[in-house]
């Protein structure tokens, strides 16, 4: 309950929740990524998972993808306050559910057990493109790519085939076929 | 080989080609080469301030009034957050500023070094943009971009970091380039088709309401003609925000007093009870909505705006229309020309009985008050402050509180840009330092600061500015003792608990005046008010008036917390015991 002595409104009900997929092409210069995360936090919006990496040296523009919840409406305020960043040269916006975009993520998984833990682990992880970067007698770095609700069913599930340390990173997203966001 | 030139003197050959007339600024350790090289550059003068706060109000001043940007000098660390408040103060209410601050040596940026602070990140959120000068070959660009970044679109502050040994460091110069690269930055493609949904809308409306905002400001003098030419044409009744004050004429027929949490009966209830609301280049405050789920409850709604965030933001809107005010309204009269000539009357008959609604409305008289001939109303004297000036060419500034919003209420604009104040972010101490700005820009009109006791006292420093440059401003003090609008609330809503909101020991602000070497008039009987006024008006040089006024009156009409506009709370006339009807209500 607020506090009916504000000088402020009380908060409306809130509307449902959706999570989209913001990918953000922007200038590579210093402080670009803290203007992006600046707004969010600054504005009360939520980050999930956040990548960013060059991906044109020649033009000098990094790709950032950003995991995020809200109303259709904070979405879209999303989406036109991070148009009028300077350094950003355009923001696309798919939906989870959106069947014509791919989403990955990836991980790097250690395993610490006996060889039938190991052999345990791997068997496991078929389904997502696991590759063996590291083994040992006792040891074992895989990495997987798979969906997020995927890697954390994943970790759950090797915690007890001796699953010591995970390292993630966040979504990444590209749309399928010809087609390329303009 | 071009001719080389060091950074410092870059600065300023920025300045000189963006048309720079006046910085505000202070001087400090990271940017004496900039102010080394400020003699040499006659065309550009220095205000010096007393305090780097003073120096962001001032510029905002001289920005809002004039349509200029204005300039900013600061030296790094506490040059810099002074700074602060001006800008963000700038970025609520979007008016636009270059603010260029120094910094320690490039080699010393992360090593907590004397005065260093991170200027950009703390200046980020409050600002449109800003750049750290790392490479003295990027200088001028950046200044350049800064300047289109302030100016167009919706305009904001910007900030540009400058280094001690970039300020020294030398390279060539290079002019600003005609093509601008910012284009995807500003939004003004509107469709005809909007604009002929806009018509539809308006000539199918009963009962509509025009509601406008800063960005009429904004836009330039020709969108408030363009304005007046469109709600002239059209017929309807226009309500303005804080802001938006002066766009429209005030003492217009068709123009029915500001609206929101202060604003008048009428204003309110016809927000509340329209069929169509225009919004043209407001952003739906919150001191306008009040309760948004019931905001506007049976409207059509229409946005036009520049700002493409602005839209949907906080009210769903029917039809939206992103552009530069003046060129939309342009379009629509253009249209409306077009149209047969029924279209004029056929709009006077569908809102006739509208109109009479309004009318009845007014009979309220939400602005009244109970007037005293002992004590001096605030209400009143900001009404004989009207009377007297209204003959010239007045601009005035506010501080933030009740005598802003008696101000707001009681003193009408006819012309943009002569109403200064703080509305987004409330800034207490705007008033007096905007005031040296509007000064600055038109040395031979009267600035007046309708100011708060409390408020004037937190720039008070800037007087002596005033008089270094011989500005004649003229800062009428309506003074209560209180911290008025804290003190209102807390006796609307914490059982008269007046927590911390009395000022025990104020000056005397004559003898306050007379050592800064100004002129101290007093005033506390409204019999020799418009003297006193007079006195004020006719002396030649800035004026401290301490207007001592009735401690415990007062503002209304108001809406209430979490209260919708058809709920309003209006003033003592309101009340069965003070009734009293008729012209005579505000003699008594």
């Amino acid at each position: 309950m607020a506090n009916p002595k504000s000088a402020y409104s009380i908060p409306t009900k809130k509307g449902k929740l959706d999570t989209h997929i913001l990918v953000v092409w922007v200038d590579n210069e210093a402080g670009v990524l803290a203007r992006v995360v600046g707004l969010f936090s600054g504005r009360g919006y939520n980050i999930e998972s956040l990548a960013v990496a060059e991906v044109d040296a020649t033009r000098n523009i990094s790709r950032i993808t950003i995991v995020t919840t809200g109303t259709p409406q904070v979405i879209d305020q999303i989406k036109l306050q991070l148009k009028k960043l300077v350094p950003v040269h355009k923001v696309a916006d798919f939906k989870r559910e959106d069947k014509k975009v791919i989403f990955k993520e990836m991980a790097l998984l250690k395993v610490v057990g006996n060889k039938k833990k190991i052999e345990k682990t791997l068997k496991a992880c078929k389904s997502f493109n696991p590759v063996i970067l590291d083994k040992t007698k006792k040891s074992v770095v895989i990495q997987i790519t798979a969906l997020r609700r995927e890697i954390d069913k994943m970790s759950k599930k090797l915690k007890s085939h001796g699953l010591t340390s995970t390292s993630r990173t966040g979504a990444i997203a590209m749309t399928r076929g010809a087609e390329v966001f303009k | 080989m071009s001719k080389l030139y060091s950074g410092a003197e870059i600065v300023f050959k920025c300045l000189e080609d963006q048309d720079v007339k006046y910085i505000f600024g202070y001087p400090g350790g990271a940017v004496l080469p900039i102010y080394d090289e400020l003699k040499n550059h006659s065309t550009i003068k220095h205000i010096l301030v007393r305090h780097e706060q003073g120096a962001g109000h001032a510029a905002e001043g001289y920005a809002r009034s004039s349509g200029k940007p204005g300039v900013v000098l600061v030296t790094s660390g506490p040059g810099a957050t002074n700074v602060v408040t001006a800008l963000t103060d700038a970025y609520m209410d979007s008016v636009p500023l270059v603010c260029i601050s120094g910094q320690v040596p490039t080699h010393l940026i992360g090593t907590d070094a004397f005065q260093e602070c991170d200027t950009t990140g703390i200046t980020r959120p409050c600002t449109k943009h800003n750049w750290l000068v790392k490479d003295i070959k990027d200088l001028s660009k950046i200044l350049h971009e800064a300047f289109i970044v302030a100016t167009t679109g919706r305009p904001g502050p910007v900030l540009v970091d400058i280094p001690k040994d970039i300020q020294f460091a030398k390279t060539s110069y290079s002019k600003p380039k005609k093509e601008k690269q910012l284009k995807r930055k500003i939004h003004n493609k509107f469709s005809q088709n909007e604009i002929d949904e806009l018509i539809n809308l308006i000539s199918k409306a009963k009962k509509p309401v025009i509601y406008t905002g800063g960005g009429v400001i904004n836009s330039g003098p020709k969108a408030s003609e363009a304005l007046r030419e469109f709600v002239r044409l059209i017929g309807f009744p226009i309500t303005s925000t804080l802001q938006g004050l002066g766009a429209f004429p005030g003492d217009d027929n068709q123009f029915i007093g500001m609206l929101g949490m202060h604003g008048t009966y009428e204003a309110n209830n016809a927000m509340h009870d329209c069929d169509l609301l225009i919004n043209i280049g407001a952003r739906f405050d919150d001191r306008i909505t009040g309760k948004i789920d019931e905001f506007s409850p049976k409207s059509k709604k229409v946005h036009i705006d520049i700002d493409p965030s602005s839209i949907n933001k906080i009210i769903k809107v029917d039809l939206a229309i992103v552009g530069d005010v003046n060129e939309v309204l342009r379009a629509a009269i253009k249209k409306i020309n077009k149209k047969q000539n029924g279209f004029k009357i056929s709009n006077k008959q569908n809102t006739s009985k509208w109109w009479e609604q309004i009318q009845k409305w007014q009979l309220k008289d939400s602005l009244g008050f109970i007037n005293s001939e002992k004590t001096i109303k605030p209400q009143h004297a900001v009404q004989r402050l009207y009377e007297l000036t209204k003959k010239q060419d007045t601009f005035i500034t506010t501080e933030v509180g009740q005598h802003q919003m008696w101000a707001a209420q009681h003193y009408k604009f006819n012309k943009p840009n002569r109403w200064m104040t703080s509305g987004g972010l409330g800034t207490m101490g705007y008033g007096l330092p905007a005031a040296v700005g509007v000064q600055i820009a038109h040395p031979d009109k009267l600035v007046i600061d309708i100011a708060g006791e409390a408020s004037v006292l937190m720039t008070m420093q800037e007087m002596s500015t005033a008089v270094q440059y011989n500005l004649p401003i003229k800062i009428f003090v309506l003074n209560n003792q209180y911290m008025g609008m804290v003190r209102q609330w807390q006796e609307l809503l914490h059982e008269k608990n007046y927590s911390e909101s009395y000022s025990e020991a104020l000056p005397d602000f004559v003898k306050l005046a007379e050592a800064y070497g100004c002129k101290g008039i007093k005033a506390d009987n409204p019999n020799e008010l418009d003297n006193k006024i007079k006195e004020m008006i006719n002396h030649n040089g800035p004026v401290i008036f301490d207007c001592q006024v009735d401690p415990n009156e007062n503002c209304f009409p108001m809406i209430p917390s979490g209260k919708p506009h058809n709920q309003m709370i209006l003033g003592p006339n309101d009340k069965e015991e003070n009734k009293i009807t008729g012209k005579g209500k505000a003699l008594v």
